[in-house]
C-alpha cells in the first residue's frame, strides 16, 4: 500500500510502487483531468503539482509521491477560479483543450516564483508544454492577465 | 634616441614574456601537488588526454554546456524543449530537471535519464567543458576561482562524485564515456598527484 495526499485527501493506494503517478490518479483515484500525451516527459500533457514542483506524472513512480503533497488540476483552486483558469476563460484559450491542464500547473508554478513574468520568463517556463493546436499566443496573454489579476488579489 | 627606444621595447618584451612565464608556472602551481620528486609534467600531461577524453564525452559535456540550456544525446545537441540552467542548476519554473529526470533511470530507449543529483553547474560558475581545449580545462579545472572552489583534495574527491560516477551509467541507447571508470579514476589521480599539469595546448 503506498498513502499519496492528492488535493488535500489521504489515500492508500494499492499500486506497484513503479506505476507512473498518472496511471494511479487516471485510473485508480479517477482524476481524469490530467492527461496523458506522450508518457515520455516530452509533451506537457501529465503535469501536476508533487510538493508544489511542476512534475510530469507520466514519468514520475508512484513511490516517489508517497508521503508528499499531490495537487492535480482538480485541486488547483477550490472553485476553479485560480487566476489563471479564470484568465484561460476570459481568454477563450483551449482550441482542443487536451494540453492544457498541463498548460495551467505549469503556468500555475511559473506564476509563484515570479508574479510578475516577461514574455521571455514565460517562454522559459513553458517551453516544456507543448500545443499541438498552437494556442501558445493566447496561453502567453492569459498567463499575463492572471498575472495583473493576482497582483489585484485574485479579483477582476 | 632610436637606438635607445628600440632597447627601450626589446627589455619590455622580454618583461612581457617573463611575466607570461610566471603566470603559466604558478598555475601550474595552484596547489601544492605533493613533494618536488612526485611532480612529472609530462606524465601528468598524458594523465589528462585520458580524463579529457572523458570530460569531452557526451555523459560528461551534455551538462556542462558552454550556454544555459544543457545538451542531450550522442551528438551533444541542444536539449528539447530548451531548459534553462537557472540560478542553482536545477532549471527554472516549471522547468526544472528533477520534474523529468527521476533519481534513476528510466527503463527504455529516449526515456529521462536519472540521478538523485540532477542539476547543470550553477549559474555564477558555470564550468563550461564544451569548446575547451585540453589546456583550457586543465587550467579550469585547477584554479579554484572556476572549479568551484576545489582545492587539490576535493578535486581528488570530486572523482567520487555521485553524479559523476553517474556517467557511466547513462540509461538504455547512450554511450558509455571512452574510459571504464577505473581507468578515468587512475588518470584523474594520476593527473593531479602528479602536479595537475595542463597539457601545452
Ligand atoms: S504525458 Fe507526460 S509529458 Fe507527455
Ligand atoms: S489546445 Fe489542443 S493541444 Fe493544446
Amino acid at each position: 500500500m503506498i498513502s499519496l495526499n492528492v488535493n488535500g485527501e489521504s489515500h492508500s493506494i494499492d499500486a506497484d510502487p513503479e506505476m507512473p503517478l498518472l496511471w494511479a490518479l487516471r485510473d485508480i483515484l479517477n482524476l481524469t483531468g490530467t492527461k496523458y500525451g506522450c508518457g515520455v516527459a516530452q509533451c506537457g500533457a501529465c503535469v501536476v503539482h508533487l510538493d508544489g514542483e511542476a512534475v510530469r506524472s507520466c514519468v514520475t513512480k508512484v513511490s516517489r509521491a508517497g508521503g508528499r503533497k499531490v495537487i492535480t488540476i482538480e485541486g488547483l483552486s477550490a472553485n476553479n477560479d485560480h487566476p489563471l483558469q479564470k484568465a484561460w476563460q476570459e481568454i477563450d484559450v483551449p482550441q482542443c483543450g487536451y494540453c492544457h491542464s498541463g498548460q495551467i500547473m505549469s503556468a500555475a508554478v511559473l506564476l509563484r516564483e515570479n508574479p510578475n513574468p516577461t514574455d521571455a520568463d514565460i517562454d522559459a517556463a513553458m517551453s516544456g508544454n507543448i500545443c499541438r493546436c498552437g494556442t501558445y499566443p493566447r496561453i502567453r496573454k492569459a498567463i499575463h492577465l492572471a498575472a495583473a489579476w493576482q497582483a489585484k488579489g485574485n479579483g477582476r | 634616441m632610436k637606438q635607445a627606444t628600440l632597447h627601450a621595447r626589446k627589455a619590455g618584451v622580454i618583461i612581457a614574456l617573463l611575466g607570461v612565464v610566471v603566470v603559466l608556472s604558478s598555475s601550474f602551481r595552484y596547489v601544492p601537488h605533493g613533494s618536488a620528486s612526485t611532480r612529472d609534467s609530462a606524465v601528468s600531461a598524458q594523465a589528462f588526454m585520458k580524463v579529457y577524453s572523458v570530460l569531452m564525452s557526451p555523459r560528461c559535456v551534455n551538462c556542462h554546456p558552454a550556454g544555459d540550456v544543457p545538451l542531450q544525446g550522442e551528438l551533444s545537441q541542444p536539449h528539447a524543449m530548451s531548459p534553462q540552467r537557472g540560478d542553482d542548476g536545477k532549471g527554472v519554473y516549471a522547468m526544472k530537471c528533477a520534474n523529468c529526470h527521476q533519481a534513476v533511470n528510466l527503463p527504455g530507449p529516449h526515456m529521462p535519464p536519472g540521478n538523485p543529483n540532477w542539476h547543470l553547474p550553477p549559474a555564477n560558475m558555470k564550468m563550461v567543458f564544451q569548446g575547451k581545449t585540453p589546456r583550457e580545462l586543465a587550467l579550469q579545472l585547477t584554479n579554484p576561482a572556476t572549479n568551484g572552489n576545489k582545492d587539490k583534495k576535493k578535486l581528488l574527491e570530486h572523482a567520487d562524485d555521485g553524479l559523476v560516477v553517474g556517467g557511466w551509467n547513462p540509461g538504455e541507447g547512450r554511450a558509455l564515456p571512452p574510459l571504464s571508470y577505473a581507468e578515468f579514476k587512475k588518470a584523474w589521480r594520476t593527473w593531479i598527484e602528479t602536479g595537475a599539469y595542463a597539457p601545452a595546448k
